[in-house]
């Protein structure tokens, strides 16, 4: 087999490019995603039969089906409508970008609401009992209490989705968007040397999931920093 | 009607049947992949450890899309270039099918060496000592007493796995292999219909995740002697 390193040493601008659009969409879906993870953690925790069923059914959609099918779906599937066409949405959702990240948005929010549901109601019941008896209201309890610790709880769990998620992103070229794998699919259309290319393209998810595990792990010590500093500190 | 697919309805059902082949094909040959992947990482010999440390690390490190493209279009030249050492230099064409299952193959693989290296370490030792001194060789103790056990505390994990494989398996239709997610596509190109054509895949989707969900939990019921027999 004739391998080429010199085709990867050409290329690799434009793969670091596709590189900065991959950290782009996993950061924004991220954002979001999160944003939209606490209040459906919340309906889905809540006893209100109404706002639970509503997350159960929001999250068991988007983690039953795959996500090819959901960015299909708001890609090609909103110009079906006139009225969606006609609306104040339509400059968004006729763009690839903001149609990948509102996908990713809305598959990740489902991931990660049902591990922060597992956070909330792994938190210790004797802490809400001090709250309460503190005297604290629902939502200082929400602010102060719950969501701090869940957070310490989640975060191990929430790498994970987030690594599972910068993985997922890959799906972004299959609607044009030249994030690290578009940009390796076009590079090889020019070249076909899809072995040299693709490798390296492999190897820049690999460093940069190692880079976010990394990450991840001194998030966790800061938030988690009472279990590992000693009482005398 | 919300959904009307003009009489293409029956095109998503063969790619369902489809999806089901893939899925299914990729499974039995992952398991293989798994149980074998566990056992090199919990050898003695660093000869095998090395090597699957290695596969579990970067595998599960990688898109699956990436995986798929890879070896749907390099897949040809890594295999011409591994039967040039058999002395075959003849062309070799791999087809959508074989790429996807090996793509899909190997990325479940991966993770599956995990789940069974975890059961695997569950059982404890003393049952392979007390085994051996009741007379079984090693395969017998495997086969007979080690893996039962490790099948039952695998199966929640391995439907996980499974389930995330079936979704995977849209991946495929990148390569243009008529399953489920192509011919959803071909549908709404015919009709202008993408929305009701891409839900309707969604929702075919969601049954067979369900399916899934239902074979998993009669699997574990099955394997579990005390449950056996009782309804549930």
């Amino acid at each position: 087999m004739n391998w080429d390193w010199s085709v990867i040493w050409d290329y690799s601008p434009r793969l670091l490019e596709g590189a900065w659009l991959t950290l782009e969409l996993v950061g924004l879906s991220g954002i979001f995603g999160i944003l939209m993870a606490v209040p459906l953690a919340l309906m889905r925790a809540s006893a209100q039969p109404l706002l639970k069923g509503l997350a159960y059914g929001y999250i068991f959609f988007f983690r039953g089906t795959p996500l090819l099918v959901q960015i299909f779906l708001i890609y090609y599937g909103a110009s079906q409508f006139d009225a969606v066409k006609d609306s104040f949405l339509w400059p968004i959702l006729k763009e690839p970008y903001w149609c990948a990240i509102i996908a990713f948005t809305m598959n990740t929010s489902a991931y990660s609401a049902e591990l922060i549901r597992g956070a909330i109601q792994a938190i210790p019941h004797g802490e809400i009992e001090v709250a309460d008896a503190l005297g604290m209201n629902q939502l200082t309890k929400i602010r102060r209490i719950i969501l701090p610790r869940a957070l310490g709880i989640v975060l191990p769990a929430y790498s994970n989705e987030f690594l599972l998620m910068l993985k997922s992103s890959a799906l972004a070229s299959t609607i044009t968007l030249l994030d690290i794998t578009g940009m390796a699919r076009t590079i090889i259309a020019r070249t076909y040397t899809p072995l040299e290319i693709f490798f390296a393209a492999g190897m820049m998810y690999l460093v940069m999931s190692a880079v976010l595990i990394g990450l991840f792990r001194l998030m966790e010590l800061r938030v988690n920093r009472h279990k590992y500093i000693s009482r005398e500190g | 009607m919300l959904m009307d697919l003009q009489g293409f309805g029956h095109l998503l059902l063969s790619g369902a049947l489809m999806t089901i082949q893939l899925a299914l094909a990729s499974l039995a040959i992952g398991l293989v992949i798994g149980l074998l992947g566990a056992a090199a990482k919990l050898s003695p010999s660093p000869f095998l450890r090395i090597p699957a440390t290695l596969y579990t690390t970067l595998v599960r490190g990688v898109p699956e899309l990436l995986l798929v493209l890879t070896l749907y279009y390099g897949g040809a030249q890594l295999l011409m270039w591994a039967a040039s050492f058999f002395g075959y230099d003849e062309y070799i064409e791999v087809g959508a099918f074989a790429a996807g299952v090996a793509a899909l193959a190997i990325a479940f693989g991966a993770y599956a060496t995990e789940v069974f290296r975890m059961a695997m370490l569950e059982v404890p030792k003393g049952q392979w000592e007390s085994a051996q001194s009741m007379g079984m060789s090693r395969g017998q103790t495997f086969f007979r007493i080690i893996f039962p056990q490790v099948w039952r505390l695998a199966i929640p994990g391995l439907g996980n796995l499974f389930q995330v494989l079936l979704k995977d398996t849209a991946l495929v239709s990148v390569i243009g292999l008529n399953e489920l997610m192509r011919q959803a596509s071909v549908g709404s190109a015919a009709t202008k219909h993408p929305f009701d054509f891409y839900l309707a895949a969604a929702i075919l989707y969601l049954a067979l995740t369900l399916l899934a969900t239902l074979v998993t939990e009669i699997l574990e019921r099955l394997s579990k002697p005390e449950l056996r027999g009782r309804r549930a």
